[in-house]
């Protein structure tokens, strides 16, 4: 075979390792370890065995929730209703289980598809309505809230939260330990297995999937995506609706965690979720972004809520110090794409 | 070389305002590269995206090997086999190159929605070899040079089994040994049968890959000829022939002399190279070029919007340190932006708050409290000394016609006291008559001592107005020109001289990384 020389074939430019694709995740895990050892020196009730546990557990339903979110900014969209719609979808499941008497698989199943159906319609009203995504989710976050409010107010004449008395059995979906029935002492709770499964599958959707692709590719250049013949609204929609999914998911979760559908929760899950996305490196303009990186982005912040706890530090300044956090963390991550 | 592929006749095509192509006709055979050209505007851009599904036609054939085609979608050209490499490349910068090529074709596994990334790579490697390409498929397209991401589309845009293959400016920001390697590909895909049109200002390179030759002007079909016969001083008259001559302008003798403004050796990137120009008082110098030819960029950069690398400003023979607009404001430069409604204008606003918009310093009185009578008074001078046609002052901005826009924008920068205006494309987008009173307003402020640079890519109406001509040629001064002197075809001359060797292959290698 004939090779002539080809001058276009330049190899890529050298990078440092401050800019190279790995070092976000790298300094986002890099945070995280950092973080651990300074809480482990700073108090000797940071690094026990029931503490750390504690930590997995705390991220567990913030750590779905920006699962979902992940997709979404990928395509250099927001969503804004995550929080809310998790609300309702833990209304529907409680309602239909403990009012219609459903079985706990398909009241499960309830809450998954409320969440569904929730970004569905976020998608439509963005890609084929052309609202602006803050917009969009922004309504569907009001929505969802005031859902939540009505149906337990329709059903029992009064605002009020639903209760799982009657089955003790939806709250170990949760707080159950299948680890701790095969290793005793290691007494993880389900929920912890429930994010790292979902996290899993969130990654194969992202790397492995055709709609992982486009999810990437509109959020490169949707122009470009279009002009390749791809159906940019509707994977668009589909898009918003799997991080309704993960909402759902995180509805019927939270709604074991607490025994109960608490309709007054989940205004402020929205921001921690997305808090999580951008200190895991994924980028608000789009186009890049991974599922390793959010959930380390959500264990940072649960292990700086729980150690700022265990010092004593009250809870105003753990908003604060979080909130310097997630600037910082996006400083770094322009000055690095600057350094390119 | 004989069989013909496609004809495109009548195509007519109307955009608000503009009769972008008018009977426009083109004619491609198998196996050859057919240079379209023209002068900017000619409407070579809107017949090839008509062809390539992007526009609709407003009238016309297309005969596509023999049979009439509809091509209402870029997909509908795709599956007939006639793609279009854009001006602005159409990749995704965080996707590999083989997830670009076969985005939305993707090689499927197992279930139909997971992807087999193997095999992927594996056609794109093919895809590469077979146009003798050494790049890995799995490279980010981030990673690359604008020249090799060029290569990946025309790969992307031959994986579709092309006849047609349509390139808009592909050498644009090539450097000279990319070009060489675009050029082997081309004549390559020319040798298998496939038709090439190849749009270029540059005109020594078309004689060196096209065969035939086709001229657009004013949305018209001119002619076509062979490549290798016609001289390039006949492909530039018909590029510009056209037969009304404007009248000439009247120079002030000696136009007075005193220098107002400056520049020496300015550079910066690959943009502005060694440029130095002077300007006098009472001048109109104008800035002639192509499309990217640089004279925006040193435009901005003299009235301090985009750093410099090296390069000094004088100001009234005094060195000026320009660093921000405000800095050439305070020296009295003012730059009007042929984008006027992005940069010039706050549209929103009314007719007064923009004209003393850029100066409201000289309106506040003692407690900074806006002096509403001074504002009213200065609007309502500028809107008659520029015969602003408005019904109020309190007028919006953005309901007025575009030639009234301008002048909003001038009473802005004469109420800031300027007295060297930058008209970066004066006319663009206002129509014949309004032109005409701004060149009329343009001689009365030159009459009054103003100086101005005017940038046009008018050929006519640079030679209209100017005083003096500076031609520029991608970043660099390639001629200087007296009014007397000026022809369209010296201009044009200028304007197509290229640097035959680009020493600074490093300049653009990192255009390529697409910032986020």
């Amino acid at each position: 075979m004939t090779t002539t020389e080809n001058t276009a074939t330049t190899a890529p430019a050298k990078r440092s390792l401050f800019r190279s694709e790995a070092a976000q995740k790298l300094l986002a895990f890099g945070a995280l370890i950092v973080i651990f050892i300074f809480f482990s020196l700073a108090s000797p009730y940071f690094l026990t065995k029931d503490n750390v546990i504690g930590i997995l557990l705390a991220t567990a339903v913030n750590g779905v929730l920006a699962l979902g979110v992940t997709f979404v900014i990928i395509t250099a969209g927001i969503d804004l209703s995550v929080g809310t719609v998790m609300t309702l979808a833990a209304m529907t499941t409680a309602v239909s289980i403990t009012v219609w008497g459903l079985p706990i698989p398909l009241g499960i199943l309830v809450g998954l598809l409320t969440g569904m159906l929730a970004g569905a319609i976020n998608g439509v009203v963005i890609a084929r309505m052309k609202i602006p995504p803050f917009v969009a989710t922004l309504g569907m976050m009001m929505i969802a809230r005031g859902l939540a409010l009505v149906i337990p107010a329709a059903i029992f004449g009064s605002v009020r939260p639903v209760y799982f008395n009657d089955h003790p059995i939806f709250g170990q979906i949760m707080m159950g330990s299948l680890v701790g029935k095969l290793l005793p002492s290691l007494p993880i709770p389900n929920a912890v297995l429930i994010l790292f499964g979902a996290a899993l599958v969130a990654a194969f959707l992202l790397a492995k999937t055709v709609f992982g692709r486009y999810t990437v590719a509109m959020g490169s250049n949707e122009e470009a995506t279009r002009l390749s013949g791809i159906n940019v609204a509707n994977w668009k929609t589909l898009v918003y609706a799997v991080g309704g999914l993960f909402s759902g998911l995180a509805g019927v979760m939270i709604a074991s965690r607490l025994s109960s559908a608490q309709p007054g929760l989940g205004a402020g899950y929205e921001l921690d979720a997305i808090a999580a996305v951008v200190i895991g490196g994924t980028s608000l303009s789009g186009g890049e972004g991974t599922i390793l990186g959010t959930l380390i982005g959500a264990f940072i912040i649960s292990t700086l809520t729980n150690g700022l706890r265990i010092l004593g530090v009250p809870q105003e300044w753990q908003f604060v110090i979080t909130g310097v956090i997630v600037i910082l963390a996006v400083y770094l991550d322009i000055l690095r794409r600057r350094a390119r | 070389m004989s069989d013909i592929l496609l004809v495109m006749e009548e195509i007519d095509k109307s955009f608000p305002g503009v009769r972008a192509l008018d009977q426009a006709r083109f004619e491609l055979r198998a196996g050859e590269v057919h240079a379209l050209i023209g002068e900017n505007g000619a409407g070579k851009s809107t017949l090839m995206k008509i062809l390539a599904g992007v526009y609709s036609k407003d009238g016309g054939r297309i005969i596509y090997q023999g049979k009439e085609v509809e091509i209402p979608s870029p997909r509908a050209a795709q599956d007939l086999g006639i793609s279009m490499i854009h001006q602005e490349l159409n990749l995704m910068p965080h996707l590999t190159l083989a997830q670009n090529v076969f985005v939305g074709r993707e090689p499927r596994q197992g279930l139909r929605f997971v992807l087999d990334e193997k095999q992927l790579n594996a056609q794109t490697q093919a895809l590469f070899e077979s146009m003798r390409l050494r790049l890995n498929p799995r490279t980010k397209v981030a990673d690359l040079t604008v020249a090799t991401q060029q290569m990946v589309e025309i790969a992307k845009a031959l994986s579709f089994n092309s006849q047609v293959l349509i390139m808009d400016e592909p050498t644009a920001a090539l450097t000279e040994a990319e070009i060489e390697e675009l050029f082997r590909i081309i004549r390559e895909l020319r040798d298998k049968g496939v038709g090439i049109v190849y749009i270029s200002h540059r005109l020594e390179e078309l004689k060196q890959i096209s065969d035939r030759i086709t001229v657009m002007r004013d949305g018209r079909y001119v002619g076509t000829e062979d490549a290798a016969t016609i001289p390039i001083e006949r492909i530039i008259s018909m590029m510009v022939g056209r037969t009304i001559y404007e009248s000439a302008p009247e120079v002030p003798e000696e136009a007075s002399a005193t220098i107002v403004l400056e520049a020496r050796h300015l550079n910066r990137g690959h943009v502005i190279k060694d440029v130095s120009f002077q300007l006098k008082k009472g001048e109109i110098l104008g800035f002639a070029g192509l499309m990217g030819a640089g004279r925006t960029e040193v435009a901005r950069a003299v009235f301090g919007a985009d750093p410099l690398d090296s390069g000094e400003i004088y100001v009234h023979g005094k060195k000026a340190n320009i660093k921000h607009p405000r800095d050439a404001v305070r020296h009295g430069i003012g730059y009007l932006s042929e984008d006027r409604k992005r940069y010039g204008l706050a549209l929103g606003m009314d007719v007064e708050a923009n004209i003393v918009l850029a100066s409201f310093q000289k309106f506040l009185g003692k407690l900074g409290v806006v002096n509403k009578g001074k504002t009213h008074e200065t609007g309502e001078h500028y809107v008659e000394a520029l015969s602003i046609k408005t019904p109020s002052l309190q007028q919006r901005v953005k309901n007025l016609s575009g030639g009234n826009q301008q002048k909003v924008v001038i009473g802005k920068w004469l109420t800031a006291d300027t007295d060297v205006l930058i008209f970066d494309e004066p006319t663009r987008g206002i129509d014949v008559g309004a032109k005409s009173e701004i060149y009329h307003l343009l001689n009365q402020l030159a009459q009054q001592g103003k100086s101005i640079i005017m940038i046009s890519s008018e050929l006519p109406e640079i030679l209209r107005m100017s005083h003096r001509i500076v031609v520029m040629c991608e970043g660099r001064i390639t001629g200087e020109l007296s009014a007397a002197e000026a022809t369209q075809e010296r201009i044009m001359t200028y304007a197509t001289q290229r640097r035959v060797l680009m020493a600074e292959n490093g300049a653009s290698e990192h255009s390529g990384a697409q910032e986020v």
